[in-house]
């Protein structure tokens, strides 16, 4: 589960660990009032306005509606102008901003409404660096992976410098030691003030990521300050859906906007869902066999819709709450389920399915691939049940059939 | 012959909700020796399971089974009356790992989660109790191991298998039935079966896999079956190209996964631009592997393997 930049840096500052101040806002209004005590706080004349999307790339990202307008936006005209001239600059910036569709590398080309501003104290910077903490599978632990090259995307450290990119791994039972700390603090250049800062800072965000149960916390860039400070100037943080349980407080920072509707209506369900941009809708039970499922609509020259496990003990309401989720999307050409029973049955499926298409309706071909316990009740369930439906033989045979019946 | 599990195998529950009771009934049903559960509030009662054999498990039995599976209060009791030697962890992921950490301190050689949805964090900290001990994890969230006619230890449908030649290793529950299938129509058949499970901390991996097949005298060839996500697939190219002494099919899930989709942003980058499909089917291609174009032909690029 994602969380915006704001959120993520509140949790930080939850947990001693140093973000620049910063005042959430969600109208022109709010935008301009955050303005006088932020500059009177930290003396600076210079605030940021961020947009709060999602999705990263902002800095690079333009507006849809304003063409000149970036995601995130260095406010200087108080350094001449005083507090007002920056007021006045940030009125005209969430003017434009709220409302208005941000796109980004990362957004797609159809980019997201920006619904929320971060308006944050302008920070003097001496040097960005790179940290972030994850799940390191082949060893795994939680590492701490850290850069000098910060602003870039670690992907192109990766690529272009690796020898640029510092790892150290976490034990769970002992968590980053000072050793480890010092390691990485060193290895970005820090010294004196700043070494110590580091240090500070490393040990109090791996303890916030285990903590929190993170899958990713991203530090990019991190800025050392003109007086020795280790601060976030950006923060990403992202979290693990098995753990979510057990933490409430981060669950209540949910923003369904950002979600897809569809992924969220098959959540409630127990379904898992992704949205894809083809015209072939999938139901299939198990994650392997979907993920194949799309593979082999691609394969023999489909494009599917969706990703959609059933999982492994679905029921009829399910199936139906899947079949409107599939139905629901225009691009959808035509239906492939594709079923391997197990433990479920195939019978209980074809019911389900039947009970569904009655239900939902059905204006598109469907086409049916069950194999597995009581295949040929399933079979017979489907071929007496009237409905246009297609029954297919195997895997390959049902995506030929339901790409060539989609055309 | 098999790997892992067999006829001799004495197998403990973790977990006696309505999927482990379930799960268990199908498993002596198909003839798995199971000789108890642990449930620390019910400890000192039994569970008594009744119903007809499935007889494509273990042959020669009568028609009907009736089992009386007494209940223990820890997996050390239950291991010292006993003598289990294998357990199945059905418990819900808030409380699986332990079920697993508590199962490696009995010292239970063989230990099998099936359960899905235990959080990372939680199975980095398992991960880390069981590097000193000398037990073996599958899984978690997998469907568990069977050697057909002999041993079924989790949620797998026992009919589709057949005893045979090929050894099956897959991180997917619906591919490896899907592999299953196939291999018992052409007439491979299945040493042992594997499930490691689709989980990105897990305890046994592709390589053990590989290893322990390799060794096994009745495992001619075998077939792995990954997906997207981590190096594990890349790590086991590199073994079979090292070491491997039989032929191997694969088949990787995920070829048309979208990349904006994937996990983390910076999750890719630890692998060094691993990870992807391309890469694990390239990785494995020049180790020699037959990789299936699509799940429908697992069998038969098992069969050419085979030569």
């Amino acid at each position: 589960m994602k969380i915006h930049e704001y959120q993520a840096k509140a949790l930080m500052a939850d947990r001693g660990i140093a973000v620049p101040a910063g005042v959430v806002a969600t109208t022109v209004d709010e935008a301009v009032a955050a303005v006088r005590p932020l500059v009177e706080q930290s003396g600076n004349p210079v605030v940021v306005v961020k947009s709060q999307i999602h999705a990263g790339g902002r800095g690079k990202g333009r507006f849809k509606e304003h063409p000149g307008v970036g995601g995130v936006n260095v406010v200087l005209e108080g350094i001449e102008g005083g507090v007002s001239a920056t007021e006045e600059r940030v009125r005209e910036l969430a003017g434009q901003m709220l409302g208005s569709t941000l796109v980004t590398i990362q957004t797609g080309p159809e980019g997201k409404t920006v619904n929320r501003l971060y308006i944050e104290q302008g920070i003097d910077i001496a040097t960005e660096l790179y940290l972030s903490v994850l799940l390191d599978r082949a060893s795994s632990r939680n590492i701490v992976m850290a850069s000098t090259e910060g602003g870039t995307e670690i992907e192109v450290v990766a690529d272009e410098t690796p020898e640029l990119i510092l790892k150290e791994e976490i034990d769970p039972a002992f968590g980053l030691l000072d050793f480890q700390a010092a390691t990485i603090a060193a290895g970005l250049g820090l010294t004196g003030d700043a070494q110590r800062s580091g240090m500070r800072f490393l040990k109090a965000l791996t303890m916030a990521a285990v903590e929190l149960d993170t899958d990713l916390v991203e530090i990019n860039p991190l800025v050392v300050t003109s007086d020795g400070q280790v601060m976030a100037l950006d923060g990403k943080m992202s979290f693990e859906a098995n753990a979510l349980y057990r933490h409430p407080e981060v669950v209540a920072l949910r923003d369904e906007s950002e979600e897809d509707s569809a992924e969220l209506a098959a959540k409630e369900f127990g379904l898992s869902f992704i949205k894809l941009d083809g015209t072939i809708g999938c139901m299939v039970n198990g994650a392997g066999l979907a993920m194949s499922t799309m593979d082999i609509i691609n394969h023999v020259g489909g494009e599917p819709a969706n990703f959609l496990d059933v999982g492994g003990g679905a029921d009829k309401d399910q199936i139906a709450a899947a079949f409107k989720i599939i139905t629901k999307d225009p691009n959808v050409k035509g239906i492939f389920v594709n079923i391997f029973g197990g433990i479920m049955r195939c019978d209980t499926i074809a019911e389900g399915v039947v009970a569904a298409v009655k239900e939902v309706g059905l204006d598109v071909p469907l086409v049916v691939r069950l194999e597995g316990t009581n295949v040929e009740i399933g079979k017979r369930i489907i071929d007496e049940s009237g409905l246009n439906v297609v029954s297919a033989d195997d895997m390959k045979d049902g995506a030929v059939k339901i790409v060539e019946l989609a055309k | 012959m098999s790997v892992l599990v067999d006829t001799n195998t004495k197998v403990l529950v973790q977990g006696l909700g309505k999927t482990g009771r379930f799960h268990t009934d199908k498993a002596i049903a198909y003839g798995t020796t199971m000789v108890g559960a642990v449930h620390p509030s019910r400890a000192g009662t039994s569970e008594v399971f009744t119903g007809e054999t499935d007889h494509s498990g273990v042959p020669n039995r009568a028609d009907t089974y009736e089992v009386k599976l007494p209940i223990f209060r820890t997996v050390s009791e239950a291991v010292a009356e006993t003598g289990a030697d294998a357990t199945v962890v059905y418990v819900p992921p808030p409380f699986a790992a332990d079920a697993i950490m508590e199962a490696a301190d009995a010292g239970v050689p063989l230990i099998i989660a099936i359960t899905e949805g235990i959080p990372v964090s939680d199975m980095v900290i398992a991960k880390r109790y069981l590097q000193d001990r000398n037990v073996r994890l599958v899984g978690p969230n997998c469907p568990g191991v069977i050697t057909p006619r002999e041993c079924k230890i989790g949620i797998m449908p026992g009919y589709i298998h057949t005893p045979g030649r090929i050894g099956v290793v897959s991180r997917s529950g619906t591919l490896t039935y899907e592999a299953v299938h196939q291999l018992t129509l052409n007439g491979l058949g299945q040493t042992t079966a594997i499930g490691i499970g689709g989980d990105p901390v897990n305890g046994t991996n592709f390589v053990d896999c590989l290893q322990l097949f390799n060794d096994d005298t009745a495992t001619e060839g075998v077939i792995m079956i990954g997906e997207i996500g981590g190096t594990a697939e890349e790590e086991a190219a590199d073994w079979i190209s090292a070491s491997m002494t039989k032929p191997v099919a694969g088949f990787i899930a995920g070829t048309s996964a979208p990349p904006g989709k994937r996990m983390g942003h910076a999750g890719a980058i630890i692998s060094g631009g691993k990870g992807t499909a391309e890469a694990k089917i390239e990785a494995l291609q020049a180790a020699g592997v037959n990789v299936a174009p699509t799940p429908t032909d697992m069998g038969s690029a098992m069969l050419d393997a085979m030569g």
